[in-house]
């Protein structure tokens, strides 16, 4: 049996069309999931792309989150499905309080676009597993509004669980509090990653392919489970 | 027609870059005296309909989960005054 992972489109969504690709490249069935349509389609797994959702409209993430296709993923995130949010994706879980904190303007303003070079911290959830904890790998990142913010009750909280998936190295560039690129819930199915790991998953278009982990890793854990 | 103006403003301890982006333009144009700029968003809400306790009561709920991001941001309801 194939694995399926859907990725949803959302108007505004750049990234879908890649993550697609990753998913493939991973030895996964990529399954494309529409905002408006609740229905899943017996994905075993869910993608939030990257883009600007909506315009971007009130806050990156807002209004996709109140989307049909939400309420699913909601509802099956919190049944232990694993879902990865990338970039918007990750606004869109944040909004979602799927997630803790929010994503905020750079504290430059500008728009970054980079090659950045990642560190694991956590090589336990559904989407890292591939990874060894302390493993830096390097990704495009792209971003206006990545800044991860929360209050220090709950960075504390999320340092003390393990809950800092990814850590930005040598350079902070959007000034993350605690230099936070990724985040895990407490079960660890829910990841939301600012930068990119589906532009870095071939030679050809990739500053390299250290991306790939993050989809092969979901293969490995569902196919286990 | 009433409306209700529902204002939203990034937490004090949030950083609002917009905000200093601002208040560094001032003197650069000749204003002055301004010690710091915080930016925020006004939202106006012409309601159908008599705005009692309920409807009031609506909004905030509105405001709560979809205008402000709670995590990051303040919000305040108020009715304005009807136009003449």
């Amino acid at each position: 049996m194939t694995t399926r992972v859907g990725v949803v489109t959302f108007p505004g969504s750049l990234d879908d069309r890649d993550a697609q690709r990753a998913v493939r490249l991973a030895g996964a069935e990529p399954v494309a999931l529409w905002h408006r349509d609740k229905d899943l389609h017996q994905v075993d797994a869910v993608v939030l792309p990257g883009g600007f959702s909506y315009g971007d409209y009130l806050r990156c993430g807002a209004i996709s989150r109140f989307s049909p296709v939400m309420e699913t993923v909601i509802e099956q995130a919190k049944l232990g499905m694993p879902v990865l949010g990338i970039c918007n994706g990750f606004q869109v879980l944040c909004e979602s309080h799927l997630l803790p904190g929010a994503l905020t303007r750079n504290d430059s303003l500008h728009f970054i676009c980079r090659d950045q070079k990642l560190r694991i911290e956590n090589a336990d959830t559904a989407w890292t597993r591939d990874y060894s904890a302390g493993q830096e790998i390097v990704v495009p990142l792209k971003n206006g509004e990545g800044r991860f913010v929360a209050d220090a009750h709950v960075l504390d909280e999320l340092e003390a669980e393990g809950r800092v998936v990814a850590r930005y190295v040598d350079v902070n560039p959007n000034g993350s509090y605690r230099d936070i690129a990724g985040i895990t819930n407490a079960a660890g199915n829910v990841v939301g990653l600012m930068p990119h790991p589906e532009h870095a998953v071939e030679p050809l278009t990739g500053p390299t392919t250290e991306g790939l982990g993050f989809f092969t890793s979901v293969l490995k854990q569902l196919v286990n489970a | 027609m009433a409306r209700v103006v529902v204002d939203v403003m990034l937490k004090p301890e949030i950083l609002d870059p917009q905000g200093q982006a601002v208040q560094r333009a001032l003197p650069r144009l000749g204003f002055t005296g301004i010690a710091d700029v915080r930016q925020g968003k006004r939202f106006e809400l012409d309601v159908e309909g008599p705005v009692d306790d309920a409807a009031l009561a609506r909004i905030r709920e509105a405001a709560e989960t979809f205008l402000a991001n709670t995590v990051i941001e303040d919000f305040t309801v108020r009715v304005e005054e009807a136009a003449k």
